[in-house]
């Protein structure tokens, strides 16, 4: 079994076990944010003013009553960061996954079927990846005036999935073509297989590396646009907190304040450091011959 | 090859006159099916009914789709953009005081990232496999990994208060780009080129890897030049065309980029615009900028296309 293989390989990388341990953290830091929301008594949408300012009216670093300090309005940073990274989470996820299914399949099709479907695919690719994207993301997050926090996260994830899906077609598309012309596609023709058939047991299998390298890179960057939409004003509504809209509300005051710098930036960095960490060992464990560092 | 040069310039052209239609047209269909109250952005939200259906008319909202599609790609054609919602300012004015901070800040940034990025990668790539390479190739994760808003904010934090101590002004809005030029541009330059950087220096050293692996390398090291000239000379020319094909493609992905630094930065720039007019409300400045934006993309990507198509008759086939 090559994945038997690959995970044999993997698990003997630190670096990127590290990174494993790492994103385990996180993502139970994550999933714990009810309980760390119990725990100091702080609900992520409610503000104590009392508590987390002083009297100047500038928020609290950290202490006893806030173990990560207090936002400008008073709020939990720690119990935001916890719902904060919820979100980079479930849309990083969510929008690398969508943009493997559509772009595996675009990518996929318009190699394999050639002709005009591949030339119309494969323009639509380019022209997705010439927009700029951000501000696509910005103009419809602004014209549909999403509210609800479910709306806003599904408009963001698919906005992110659509445009991460064109770069994937591409590679993809590279992929099939350079494979329709090996012999065992020849051989299974000649056996009578359908098109379809060809495309999902013989060639599909192929790309499995490829994808799974793909989807691991795809992560990090879908997390860092998320939280850049949401830095703008434009991503997640509020009073949801995602660890982009933390840092925006904190940069007016930040000097005075670190932690509202420090505690989102150094969460954000970890996730997508360990990710793109862990997807780097993942394509040297699948395909140790073609590894960056390792050629020659 | 029948046709050669001239045809594939016009093929060329009218693809790119066509991905302006289609990203025009999907606006226009955005901006039809969004459900934000135009005439209340307008009216503000004491306007009377007779007030709402007045500023209706005069946008010519009561009219047939069709109709309306009609006069919206008539004035896009004339270079038309509208007028903004808050403040009637035409939004071709409003990006064209806008639009020299931004070209400055990437012409600034986009020497230094492309002249060091190629710098680290036929480094990481001359030296592959020692700590040098290594040093590069974990520069770049940890570039790669960085948001641009977070890098931003750091460098802010580190070093804009010693800027205050000197007495510059530093990141406020307001005073004219050329009071303290050098001074207000170096972080910004500094933020924006790092985090392009990571990606330049990965391209050019995968290139150069895969040139250095040539035959008429292996050739070249035979005849028993010295190294320096044969990564410089024989190495680097051919290296050089995938990289600078990105710098065509990442004008979209930059525009992103400038966005944020601007905000961080407080640089009266199109990015700049672009976000308070979000915070507005303000539909056709956003609409005018992407447009804007997605012409300079078709642009570049146009002029890099005709570039290769003179360097190398091989691009020219369809």
């Amino acid at each position: 079994m090559p994945f038997q293989v690959a995970w044999d390989r993997l698990r003997r990388d630190r670096l990127a076990v590290a990174s494993l341990v790492v994103l385990l953290s996180i993502a139970v830091f994550a999933l714990l944010a009810p309980l760390w929301a119990h725990l100091t008594g702080h609900p992520y949408d409610r503000t104590f003013p009392g508590t987390g300012l002083d009297v100047a009216g500038q928020p609290r670093g950290p202490g006893a009553q806030f173990p990560l300090g207090a936002d400008r309005l008073g709020r939990d940073v720690l119990v935001r960061a916890a719902y904060g990274t919820r979100v980079s989470l479930v849309v990083g996820v969510c929008a690398a996954l969508l943009a493997t299914v559509a772009g595996t399949v675009a990518g996929l099709v318009s190699g394999f079927a050639g002709g005009a479907v591949d030339a119309l695919l494969a323009r639509l690719m380019d022209m997705t990846l010439a927009l700029p994207g951000l501000l696509v993301a910005i103009t419809l997050a602004t014209t549909f005036q999403v509210s609800s926090p479910a709306a806003g996260l599904a408009l963001t994830t698919v906005v992110i999935a659509f445009f991460s899906a064109a770069a994937y077609g591409r590679v993809i598309r590279g992929q099939v073509m350079a494979l329709r012309r090996s012999e065992f596609i020849d051989a299974a023709r000649s056996i009578g297989s359908s098109d379809a058939r060809i495309m999902v047991v013989d060639v599909l299998p192929n790309l499995a590396a490829q994808v799974t390298v793909l989807t691991s890179l795809q992560i990090p960057a879908a997390i860092v646009f998320e939280a850049t939409l949401s830095f703008l004003g434009a991503g997640v509504p509020p009073p949801t907190p995602s660890l982009g809209s933390m840092l925006g509300e904190g940069g007016e005051v930040f000097r005075s304040a670190w932690w509202l710098l420090a505690v989102p930036g150094a969460l954000l960095l970890a996730t997508t450091l360990a990710f793109n960490l862990l997807g780097d060992g993942i394509r040297d464990a699948l395909d140790p011959r073609d590894g960056a560092g390792r050629r020659r | 090859m029948s046709g050669g040069l001239p045809r594939f310039v016009l093929r060329r052209l009218l693809y790119s006159a066509a991905v302006l239609w289609l990203v025009s047209t999907l606006v226009f269909v955005f901006l039809h099916v969004s459900p934000l109250p135009v005439e209340r952005v307008i009216g503000g939200p004491r306007a009377t009914a007779e007030t709402l259906e007045l500023i209706r008319g005069n946008l010519g909202l009561d009219r047939p789709v069709l109709v309306q599609y009609w006069r919206f790609a008539g004035r896009l054609l004339r270079g038309d953009l509208g007028d903004s919602y808050v403040n009637g300012t035409p939004v071709t004015t409003l990006i064209a005081e806008r639009l020299p901070a931004t070209l400055w800040l990437v012409a600034g940034a986009g020497t230094l990232w492309f002249a060091s990025g190629v710098a680290l990668g036929v480094l990481g790539a001359a030296r592959a496999r020692t700590p040098w390479d290594r040093a590069v190739t974990a520069f770049v994760l940890v570039g790669l990994s960085t948001p641009p808003f977070v890098l931003a904010l750091v460098l802010l934090h580190v070093f804009a208060t010693g800027l205050d101590r000197a007495g510059v002004p530093a990141f406020e809005a307001g005073p004219p780009l050329q009071e303290h030029f050098l001074q207000r541009m170096v972080l910004p330059w500094a933020a924006l080129a790092f985090l392009m950087l990571a990606s330049y220096t990965r391209l050019t050293r995968a290139a150069m890897l895969d040139v250095l692996g040539e035959d008429y390398v292996r050739t070249a090291r035979a005849k028993g030049l010295p190294e320096r000239r044969v990564v410089l000379r024989h190495g680097l020319r051919p290296a050089l065309t995938p990289v600078v094909t990105q710098l065509g493609v990442d004008v979209g992905a930059l525009v992103g980029s400038t966005v944020v630094i601007e905000k961080v930065f407080g640089l009266q720039g199109v990015g700049q615009l672009v976000h308070q007019s979000v915070a507005a409300g303000d539909t056709p400045v956003i609409i005018g900028v992407t447009l804007t934006v997605t012409l300079f993309v078709v642009a570049a990507n146009l002029l890099v296309d005709l570039a290769h198509a003179f360097l190398d008759p091989r691009v020219r086939r369809p």
